[in-house]
């Protein structure tokens, strides 16, 4: 499998060699920065179309087609239009924590990319506490929903930060624990040693049992924690307008909806990381041609199909279930999945002790 | 020459410009706009953001009557609004593009409509929406009915119907979609002139503004 | 009908009483809120449902027609209570005993500036605060200057009253709030996706509970009534398809039954079953729409959709056939516009066809959900006591367990000779309300495959009474005619003094009585309750407000 690493080492190389170390280090960095930037908002348009285009394909229609081939054209027509739309001066308002809030979102969810195996190689930082770190980082986006709710000085935004703060706490738990579960079985943190734990088969299958409840755990938990439906009470259309960001215009309003798109990015790019062997090709033990076959696929083609593949079944589900309340929310978290979680814990522990898996 | 140009400029997929009725007011517009000249720059940036406001048009959810049941067949998926991108309907005005009022204003309803259409982001439109928004319509004569929305707000485009068919919508909102391809973004004034224009006529707003 | 009038007289000697359709007592107010005691509670009488309140002005006195159901006999009966003092006028309220009347005489007042004594919250219901004159009085000044478009907000928004009688016969009024300032109101609407329209809910609420809910009309009030009065019949009946634009058909099939009655007119047999057709027809589409907005008001945005597909092929029938897909101005008096489409048995056996199958969809996208099902079952429960109470009919109504369908009840046009359940189901909650629909639909797929088969062998005779006059003149007199729209039941009021306008003319709405029963649904429930119960009760605004 082609090793993106030895392109950024030739060229990690190349910059030393003329330049002394430091000044390598910070004309690298700017290049990850711009470069993570441009796949942060091309990833973003695409997951907008994505999603429109299924809910359309779910419920008989043709979706966005008129703007460019097929509608491709689409996303950037509302970027262009939500870049110059005017941001509305509000008064008697936080006004320093109010611009403060989407920004914090957004960098919430961009600061989590920094550790996604994004092919073999491919990687911003590998230290060896990066799902610790992935996780930490992407709380920090109900921060930011807090602030916003509260800040407005809205009833509406205030009842959905109040209601985003009780679940999206709430469902860190479940996350955390099914991460959790998975670690114990491939016995690190780091981000490049749970892929290569992953080379003889992904942990979904090595983990049988305990790693499928964990799965299906991470997606109602992973669902739960980027407010989408039918979690997605924070901005529970048909109850509060618009939830938090009911007062927000322009492009605030717009890092709101990418940082939505890209949260379901990120906890689907997770689950592929934790279950489903990152950028691993699928290989099946035996059969060395299907294998070799599998090799060829580029893996950052592996990693992006996977991470779409589960976003597909999240947005799924958002369009064909009904909403939950918010009792019922706290009550399938606090009474069902976290006990299940930690049961689920010690089942993957007496597994891995006992090696009882592949 | 003038006349090429001019179609050009408001070119709208599948429709063609025969297709549409109100050419004359179009193009009356485009000559007005164009005829103090306008720099290549900045022309053809103004073109880029036409087409991404014209084509990114999201509605306000504000349905008063029966045109709002065909509004939510324009939604469904034998019309399928979608396909011009027009399906992300928001419910708060502050992110919405376009005020649809479909149905009749009363009188109690009027200060809410020109509250929402105030609380909406420039660049903001209006379409007045079946009979009672452009006139009255059945409604005319009665003692609490805003005889047509044009009297309380400004309003882009009228669509007469009773309710209007879903084709009809499209069609207005085809014409309003022209109608924003010839603006100025960066020619025109902007609210911020706008606003200083009002405050220089207006001293006594100054004051109390500050 | 004379042995309710032998128990009345015996009650209330002072009573003076008018044959007709039904019994109109006609008592002094004074007298009025012990006649009504009886009414409701005297085992011979049982009138338990209070049908409608009609307020009327006389030019010599102002006053009220109550028309009363009995819900065990079917027995009807209405009386009428008058005020001679334009002035200040006063009445006594009926609320204590029937709850419906809470909304309706708001409406009274609304409309003629009667005062009723002992309703506890005496406020407008439709029109500004700030209006200016009572707009159904035939004296109102019309004169825009004083009732201009005003833009600034409404002032004293919670301010209400309440008119006691103290024992010595003066009347006081005590000044209330609906709201007190220390309760977190929080408002929907009036523009709010999910309100179905521009109503406006004022809610009190403990966190995410719902302490009170406060429902504020009259944001679609176009004054219908009073434009009836000013137009001949024919002209009137474009108005009922425009105030539950769901029940068009139906509504007008009610205001034209009624003028006929008025007239002595015969409808064809042909006219009444392609009435009916259209009816139930109507009653399908009207049924798909709230299927799709409780679904989507709830977050599964797909089920709209499906919804939607099936009401579009509905409307291509309703638009082969009268040429328009929504106001569809189809029946007239004496029959129907046109006949109908070459093609429509065809299409209307195609409808009935593909519908049990369709509904499997909805029910396997939907109803089988668990989080459907929390979220409606034991959700904004009305007991049938509240139902009859409130006035709540049609499927929400029924969901109750309260046999209220007026095709049942008193059946119209050729409904008796037809074949078909009355769905009713007995928790009373949303999942019931919204079940009594999906049931519903499967029993319209059931009267319309026989009224095809009624239909064809009718081929070709007249559509239309062949004699009905040029100028429509209405004998001097009242009619009251009730048919089950979408809804409930819909009742139009006729009062003519032979002319060719009507006098008065009421429009009895399904929907009023609903919204009048949302604060007792809601109550306690959560905010997100507040959508489903709204979604589930299924009302529709312009007919709230007409």
């Amino acid at each position: 499998m082609f090793d993106f690493g030895t392109i950024t080492t030739w060229f990690d190389n190349l910059l030393e060699s003329v330049m002394p170390g430091w000044a390598a280090t910070v004309i690298e960095c700017v290049i990850i920065g711009v470069a993570l930037l441009l796949v942060y908002a091309l990833l973003a348009l695409f997951y907008i179309l994505y999603e429109r285009k299924l809910c359309a394909w779910f419920q008989c229609r043709l979706g966005p087609m008129r703007v460019g081939p097929w509608g491709l054209l689409q996303v950037f027509a509302d970027m262009f239009k939500i870049l110059i739309k005017e941001l509305i001066r509000l008064e008697n308002i936080d006004r320093f924590l109010f611009a403060l809030a989407p920004y914090l979102v957004i960098i919430a969810s961009m600061v989590s990319f920094a550790v996604l195996p994004w092919g073999n190689g491919l990687q911003i930082i590998d230290f060896n506490i990066g799902v610790f770190f992935m996780i930490a980082a992407s709380s920090v986006g109900v921060l930011g929903i807090l602030l916003a709710g509260w800040s407005s000085n809205n009833k509406y935004t205030l009842i959905g930060a109040m209601r985003s703060g009780a679940q999206m706490i709430s469902y860190e738990l479940s996350v955390g624990l099914s991460i959790m579960t998975m670690v114990v079985l491939a016995g690190t943190m780091s981000v490049s040693g749970l892929v290569a734990a992953q080379a003889d088969g992904w942990l979904i299958f090595k983990g049988h049992i305990p790693a499928v409840i964990a799965f299906v755990i991470y997606l109602i938990a992973a669902t739960g924690e980027t407010n989408r439906g039918p979690f997605d009470l924070p901005e529970a259309e048909h109850e509060l307008t618009a939830g938090y960001h009911t007062e927000y215009s322009g492009i605030h309003f717009g890092y709101f909806y990418l940082a939505e798109y890209l949260n379901l990015f990120i906890v689907s790019g997770i689950a592929s990381l934790m279950f489903l062997g990152g950028w691993m090709p699928l290989h099946i033990p035996g059969w060395d041609g299907f294998n070799m076959i599998m090799d060829y696929i580029p893996s950052v083609i592996w990693f992006l199909g996977k991470a779409f593949f589960v976003s597909f079944i999240i947005i799924w589900f958002k369009w064909s279930f009904p909403r939950v309340r918010i009792d019922q929310l706290l009550a399938l978290e606090w009474k069902y999945l976290m006990p299940i979680g930690l049961f689920n814990l010690l089942l993957m522990t007496l597994v891995v002790v006992y090696g009882w898996h592949f | 020459m003038a006349e090429r140009s001019i179609a050009m400029e408001v070119k709208i997929k599948g429709m063609k410009r025969e297709d549409f009725k109100d050419n004359e007011y179009i193009d009356k517009l485009v000559e007005e706009l164009n005829a103090s000249g306008t720099n290549v720059v900045v022309g053809s940036l103004d073109q880029l953001i036409n087409w991404g406001r014209a084509n990114s048009l999201w509605p306000l959810c504000f349905g008063t009557s029966c045109c709002a049941i065909e509004f939510m067949h324009l939604g469904a998926a034998r019309h399928d609004m979608a396909r011009f991108g027009f399906e992300v309907a928001r419910n708060s005005p502050r992110q919405a593009d376009y005020i649809m009022v479909q149905g009749t204003i009363v009188h109690r309803m009027a200060p809410a409509l020109v509250r929402l259409y105030e609380q909406l982001a420039e660049p903001k439109y209006v379409i007045a929406c079946g009979g009672c928004a452009v006139s009255g319509g059945p409604f005319k004569g009665s003692y609490c009915v805003v005889e047509g929305v044009d009297k309380i707000i400004p309003v882009d485009v009228f669509i007469p119907g009773c309710p209007p068919r879903p084709e009809a919508m499209f069609y207005g909102l085809m014409q309003l979609q022209r109608k924003i391809k010839v603006e100025k973004f960066f020619g025109g004034v902007n609210r911020q002139e706008k606003l200083k224009d009002f405050l220089e006529k207006h001293p006594e707003e100054a004051e109390a503004m500050k | 009908m004379a042995n309710i009038q032998e128990t009345i007289s015996k009650l209330c000697p002072s009573a003076t009483f008018e044959e007709g359709e039904v019994l109109r007592v006609t008592v002094d107010d004074k007298l009025w809120h012990d006649l009504a005691k009886q009414l409701k509670e005297n085992p011979e009488l049982g009138f338990d449902y209070l049908v409608g309140i009609i307020g009327c002005d006389w030019k010599e006195s102002l006053g009220c027609v109550y028309y009363f159901t009995s819900t065990k006999t079917q027995e009807h009966v209405s009386v009428k209570v008058a005020t001679t003092d334009r002035e200040n006028p006063m009445l006594h309220s009926v609320s204590d005993l029937w709850r419906v009347a809470l909304i309706q005489e708001r409406e009274v007042y609304d409309f003629y500036g009667i005062v009723f004594i002992g309703h506890p919250d005496m406020r407008r219901l439709f029109l500004r605060t700030d209006w200016v004159g009572f707009p159904l009085r035939k004296d109102y000044d019309a004169n825009p200057e004083l009732n201009p478009i005003r833009l600034e907000q409404e002032p004293d928004e919670d301010a209400t009253a309440a008119y006691v009688e103290e024992s010595d016969g003066t009347v006081k009024k005590i000044d209330r709030k609906v709201f007190e300032d220390n309760e977190y109101v929080v408002n929907f609407g009036p523009q709010h996706p999910s309100t179905h329209g521009v109503m406006r809910l004022r809610t009190s609420i403990d966190g995410e509970t719902l302490l009170k809910v406060d429902p504020v009309a009259g944001y679609i009030h176009r004054g219908i009534e009073k434009l009836c009065e000013s137009k001949t019949y024919p002209q009137t009946l474009m108005f009922t398809d425009r105030m539950d634009y769901m029940s068009a058909h139906q509504n007008r099939h009610c205001l034209c039954m009624c003028i006929e009655k008025a007239l002595g007119i015969e409808v064809p047999r042909r006219a009444k079953i392609i009435r009916v057709m259209m009816d139930e027809l109507m009653r399908l589409s009207s049924h798909l729409l709230s299927y799709g907005c409780m679904t989507m008001d709830m977050g599964a945005t797909t089920a709209f959709f499906y919804g939607f597909r099936e009401r579009e092929e509905i409307l291509d029938i309703f638009e082969k056939t009268c040429g328009a897909r929504m106001s569809l101005h189809y029946n007239v008096i004496g029959g129907v516009v046109a006949d109908v489409h070459p093609d429509f048995i065809k299409d209307v056996r195609a409808i009935c066809s593909i519908m049990p199958s369709r509904l499997k969809e909805y029910h396997k996208l939907f109803t089988g959900n668990v989080i459907a099902q929390n979220r409606t079952k034991g959700v904004g429960v009305l007991s049938m006591e509240d139902a009859i109470n409130y006035g709540v009919t049609g499927p929400s109504g029924r969901a109750t367990g309260w046999h209220c369908d007026v095709r049942k009840t008193a059946p119209y046009s050729i409904y008796d000779e037809l074949d078909f359940e009355e769905i009713t189901e007995t928790a009373g909650d949303s999942f019931a309300r919204y079940m009594v629909r999906m049931r519903e639909i499967e029993q319209c797929v059931k009267l319309l495959e026989q009224l095809c088969d009624l239909l064809e062998k009718e081929e070709g005779n007249e559509y239309i009474a062949p004699k009905v006059p040029k100028i429509i003149k209405l004998p001097v007199g009242h009619w009251f005619q009730q048919v089950e729209a979408s809804r409930g039941a819909f009742g139009v009021y006729i009062e003519s003094t032979g002319e060719k306008t009507p006098y008065r003319m009421h429009f009895n709405s399904p929907c009023l009585n609903i919204l009048g029963s949302v604060d007792l649904a809601c109550r306690g429930y959560k905010i997100a309750d507040l959508i489903t119960i709204t979604a589930s009760l299924d009302y529709v605004i312009p007919d709230i407000d007409r």
